[in-house]
C-alpha cells in the first residue's frame, strides 16, 4: 500500500513539474470546449441569395421583402443575367438564386400561376435542403395572402376547399436549435482526446527513455506499479469532468434536465475506458511516435466519426451500425442526450451505464494484464 | 547546399523505412478510415421512423398517409391507439414523429376550413428535425393543393396557385451529402499525418540530444527544414493519392476539375500543415507535449471549425475569425471547387494566397522561437 503511494506521489510530482503539459492538461479541455462549443452548430440562419428580378413590379418587390423578412435570407447581390448567377455561386459568393419571370405580376392578375426559378449550389445537401424548406414556406405563405385577398375583394368566402394545415410542435428542443445537442457532445469529445492523450503517452516514454527498466528491477510487484500509475490518471480523469461539466453548465448555460450526480458518475465510467484505451495504446507501441499514430487513427476518429455526436448512427449502412456497438463514445452521448436534454434517468438509461461500466472494466482490466506480461 | 538537404532527407527517408510498424499505421489507416466514413458520415434525412395517431379513419386520413409514404423520406413503423403512447414512443426514441389525425379531419375538411393535423417531432436533434418539419409542411401542402383540384374539378373550375417555386440544384442534383463531406475527410487525414509526423519527427530529435550534432553541423536551418520536409511532403502527397484512387473506387467520387491544380493545391496544404507541424515541434520539447499541442491544434479544430460539418456563416462573429487558424478551412473550400464544382483558380485564389501567408508565418514563428532556444 505504501508503495502505491509512493508511486502515485512521484507520478503527480511529475506532471506538476512539467509546467507546459500541466497547463495544457488543464487548460485545453476548457478552451476547445468553449470554442467549439459555439462553432458546433448546424443551424442554417443565413442564406446568401441572389435575385434576379426581370418583373421589377410592386408585386415581385413585395415576394423578395418577404423573404428578407423570414430573417433566413439576405439580400446581398441583385443581379440582371444568367451569367452573374453563375458566376456568383461558381464562386461560392451565394448558395442560391431567385429568378423571378417578367411577367410575374401579370400573371398573378390575371390569376394564373407565377413559376419562379430557384438556382441552389447543391454541394452542400443538408444546407441546401434545409434552405429550400424555408423558402417554400415562404412562398406558400404568399400565395396563400394573395388567395385570401382575391377571396375578400371577390366576397367569395365560401368558394374555396379546405386545407390539410399542420400544427407542428416540436419535444425537448422547441427553438430547434443545434447547439444544446452539440454542446454535450462536444464535451464527451474534448474528455476523450485529453485522457486518451495523456495515458497513452504514460507507458511508451518510460520504456524510450529506459525507466522502466530501472522500475522492474526495483521490488516494486508489477500490480503495485500499473495500480499506482494508474490512480493518478484516474484523479486527474476525475478532474477534467469536474471542469468540463462545469464549464457546460455554468459557461454555456446548457440546463440540466435530469441528475447531475448521475451524470458525474457516468463521465467518470466514461473516463475509465478511455484511460483504459490509453493504456492499451501504451503497452502495444514501441516508440511515442506510433503511440501517438495509433491512437488518433486507430481509436480517436473513429470515436469521432461513429459515435453519432455530428452523423446520426441510423443513416449509417447496417454493417457500419454494428460496429459503432464497440464505441464507448457511443453509449456515454446517449447518456448525456438524455440526461441533459431529456431528464430522464436510471431507469431509461440503465442498459447503456451497465455497458459503458462494462467497456470501462474490461478494457482497463485487458490492458492492466497485458501491461503487467510485459513488465514479466 | 543542395547535397546537403539531399543528405537529411535520404536519413530521414531511411529512419522512416526502419519504423515498418509506423509505416504501416500511416499507409493502412488513411485508406481504411475513407472506407469505413465514407459509408458512415452523412446527413440525408431518409426512412424517417414515424407513428401515426389516426382518431379519424376516414378516407381522407388514409390518403394523407398516402402522400406521406409514398416518398422514401418517411417510413411507418407503427400505429398507436392512445394519447398516453405518444409520451412512450418519443421518450424511448421509437419514432421521430407521430402524425395525430383529431376525429373530425375529415369533416372539417368538407365544410371548407383549415383543417389542422398535429405532428409532434422529437427535436433533440435540432437539423433533423428541421428537415423532417419541411417534409412534412410540403406534403401537407401536396395534400391540399391535390384535395383543393379534385373539389373544384367536380364544379369544373380550376385550383389557383399565384406562385410556385421551381429549384433547380446545381453541382449534385440528388443532394446527396457523401460527396460533401469526403474532401472534409481528405484534408483530415492529412493535417493530422503532416503535422505529427514532423512535429514528433523533430521534437524526437531534440529528446534524444541528436539535434545538437545536427546543430553544430554546417547544416543551416533553412537547410535542415527543407531536408526533414521533403520526405514528409512526399509520404503525405502519397497518401493523399491513394485516398483519392480509393475514393474513386469505393465511391465512384470523380474530379471535375483539373489533376495538376489539385497537385499543386494539395502540395501547398501539405506544406502550409507541415509548416504547422515544425512550429509545434519550436515550442514543445517533449513528445508529450507535442503531442497534446498538435492533437489540439489539429484534430478537433480541422473537424469543427474548418467548415467539414458545421457551416462557417453559422458561427459567432468571434469563433468565425478563429476559423482562419486551420489551414483545412481554406483546402477544403479549394478540394471541393474542385472536386465537386471543376471551378479553376479564379474562384479560389484568396484561399491559394491564404495558405502560402499561413505557411510562411508559422514557418517565421518557429524559426524566431528555434533561434531564441540556440
Amino acid at each position: 500500500m505504501k508503495i502505491i503511494i509512493q508511486i502515485v506521489i512521484k507520478e503527480l510530482i511529475q506532471v506538476k513539474r512539467d509546467p507546459k503539459l500541466f497547463r495544457i492538461v488543464f487548460m485545453a479541455p476548457i478552451l476547445q470546449l468553449i470554442f467549439l462549443g459555439y462553432a458546433a452548430n448546424m443551424d442554417v440562419n443565413t442564406v446568401h441569395t441572389a435575385v434576379f428580378d426581370q418583373d421589377r413590379s410592386v408585386s415581385s418587390r413585395e415576394f423578395i421583402r418577404n423573404f428578407e423578412q423570414s430573417g433566413y435570407f439576405d439580400m446581398d447581390y441583385y443581379v440582371e443575367s444568367y451569367k452573374e448567377i453563375e458566376d456568383l455561386i461558381d464562386r461560392g459568393k451565394v448558395l442560391t438564386a431567385i429568378v423571378i419571370p417578367p411577367e410575374f405580376e401579370k400573371s398573378i392578375s390575371r390569376r394564373q400561376t407565377a413559376r419562379v426559378q430557384t438556382i441552389f449550389d447543391g454541394s452542400d445537401g443538408n444546407k441546401t435542403s434545409v434552405a429550400l424548406g424555408y423558402m417554400q414556406g415562404i412562398a406558400a405563405g404568399y400565395s396563400q395572402n394573395i388567395a385570401l385577398n382575391l377571396i375578400n375583394r371577390t366576397g367569395a368566402v365560401n368558394s374555396l376547399p379546405g386545407n390539410m394545415v399542420p400544427e407542428v410542435r416540436v419535444w425537448y428542443n422547441p427553438e430547434l436549435t443545434t447547439r444544446n445537442f452539440m454542446v454535450p457532445s462536444i464535451m464527451g469529445l474534448v474528455l476523450m482526446v485529453i485522457t486518451i492523450v495523456l495515458m497513452s503517452m504514460a507507458v511508451v516514454k518510460e520504456r524510450e527513455i529506459g525507466t522502466l527498466e530501472q522500475l522492474i528491477v526495483t521490488p516494486i510487484k508489477p500490480y503495485q506499479l500499473i495500480i499506482g500509475k494508474l490512480i493518478p490518471f484516474i484523479m486527474i480523469g476525475a478532474v477534467e469532468v469536474l471542469l468540463v461539466t462545469s464549464i457546460m453548465t455554468f459557461w454555456f448555460g446548457i440546463p440540466i434536465r435530469g441528475s447531475y450526480i448521475l451524470l458525474l458518475f457516468t463521465s467518470l465510467l466514461f473516463v475509465l475506458s478511455t484511460l483504459g484505451m490509453g493504456l492499451f495504446i501504451s503497452t502495444i507501441s514501441k516508440t511515442q511516435q506510433q503511440a501517438m499514430m495509433v491512437a488518433m487513427f486507430g481509436i480517436m476518429m473513429p470515436m469521432i466519426y461513429l459515435s453519432g455526436f455530428a452523423f446520426p448512427i441510423e443513416n449509417m449502412p447496417v454493417l457500419i451500425q454494428n460496429i459503432t456497438y464497440a464505441i464507448p463514445l457511443r453509449y456515454y452521448i446517449t447518456i448525456l442526450r438524455g440526461i441533459i436534454l431529456k431528464g430522464v434517468g436510471l431507469a431509461d438509461l440503465w442498459q447503456e451505464i451497465l455497458i459503458l461500466f462494462l467497456m470501462g472494466t474490461v478494457i482497463l482490466a485487458a490492458s492492466s494484464l497485458r501491461f503487467r506480461k510485459r513488465l514479466e | 547546399m543542395f547535397h546537403r538537404i539531399y543528405a537529411i532527407a535520404k536519413k530521414e527517408m531511411r529512419q522512416l523505412k526502419r519504423d515498418t510498424r509506423m509505416l504501416a499505421v500511416l499507409f493502412l489507416f488513411p485508406v481504411l478510415l475513407l472506407a469505413i466514413f465514407g459509408y458512415a458520415i452523412n446527413f440525408d434525412v431518409k426512412h424517417i421512423k414515424i407513428a401515426v395517431y389516426d382518431r379519424d379513419r376516414s378516407p381522407d386520413s388514409r390518403e394523407f398517409i398516402n402522400t406521406i409514404t409514398s416518398s422514401d423520406y418517411f417510413d411507418i413503423v407503427d400505429y398507436i391507439e392512445s394519447d398516453h403512447q405518444i409520451k412512450d414512443f418519443l421518450d424511448n426514441q421509437k419514432v421521430q414523429a407521430i402524425i395525430v389525425f383529431p376525429q373530425n379531419t375529415s369533416r372539417l375538411l368538407h365544410t371548407k376550413k383549415d383543417t389542422p393535423v398535429q405532428i409532434l417531432i422529437d427535436g433533440v436533434n435540432g437539423n433533423t428535425a428541421t428537415i423532417v418539419m419541411n417534409y412534412m409542411n410540403l406534403a401537407a401542402r401536396n395534400f391540399s393543393q391535390g384535395f383543393n383540384a379534385e373539389v373544384l374539378g367536380r364544379t369544373g373550375r380550376q385550383a389557383y396557385v399565384p406562385v410556385d417555386i421551381r429549384p433547380v440544384f446545381w453541382y449534385n442534383p440528388s443532394l446527396n451529402s457523401t460527396n460533401f463531406l469526403i474532401p472534409g475527410l481528405i484534408a483530415m487525414i492529412l493535417i493530422i499525418t503532416a503535422v505529427i509526423s514532423i512535429a514528433l519527427s523533430i521534437v524526437r530529435e531534440k529528446e534524444t540530444g541528436t539535434i545538437e550534432q545536427i546543430n553544430v553541423s554546417p547544416l543551416s536551418p533553412m537547410e535542415l527544414i527543407i531536408g526533414k520536409t521533403t520526405p514528409f511532403a512526399l509520404l503525405a502527397l502519397l497518401i493523399a493519392a491513394m485516398i483519392l484512387i480509393a475514393g474513386y473506387f469505393l465511391f465512384g467520387i470523380v474530379v471535375k476539375g483539373n489533376y495538376i491544380l489539385l497537385l499543386l493545391t494539395t502540395l501547398l496544404f501539405i506544406f502550409a500543415s507541415l509548416s504547422l507541424g515544425i512550429f509545434v515541434s519550436a515550442v514543445s520539447d517533449s513528445q508529450q507535449v507535442a503531442f497534446q499541442i498538435a492533437s489540439l491544434i489539429s484534430m478537433l479544430p480541422s473537424t469543427i471549425l474548418s467548415g467539414f460539418i458545421f457551416p462557417i456563416e453559422s458561427m459567432p462573429v468571434a469563433i468565425q475569425v478563429l476559423t482562419n487558424v486551420t489551414p483545412a478551412k481554406f483546402y477544403l473550400i479549394i478540394l471541393r471547387d474542385i472536386m465537386l464544382k471543376g471551378v479553376g483558380l479564379e474562384a479560389f485564389w484568396p484561399q491559394v494566397i491564404y495558405l502560402i501567408i499561413f505557411s510562411a508565418v508559422f514557418l517565421a514563428l518557429a524559426a524566431m522561437r528555434q533561434k531564441k532556444t540556440a
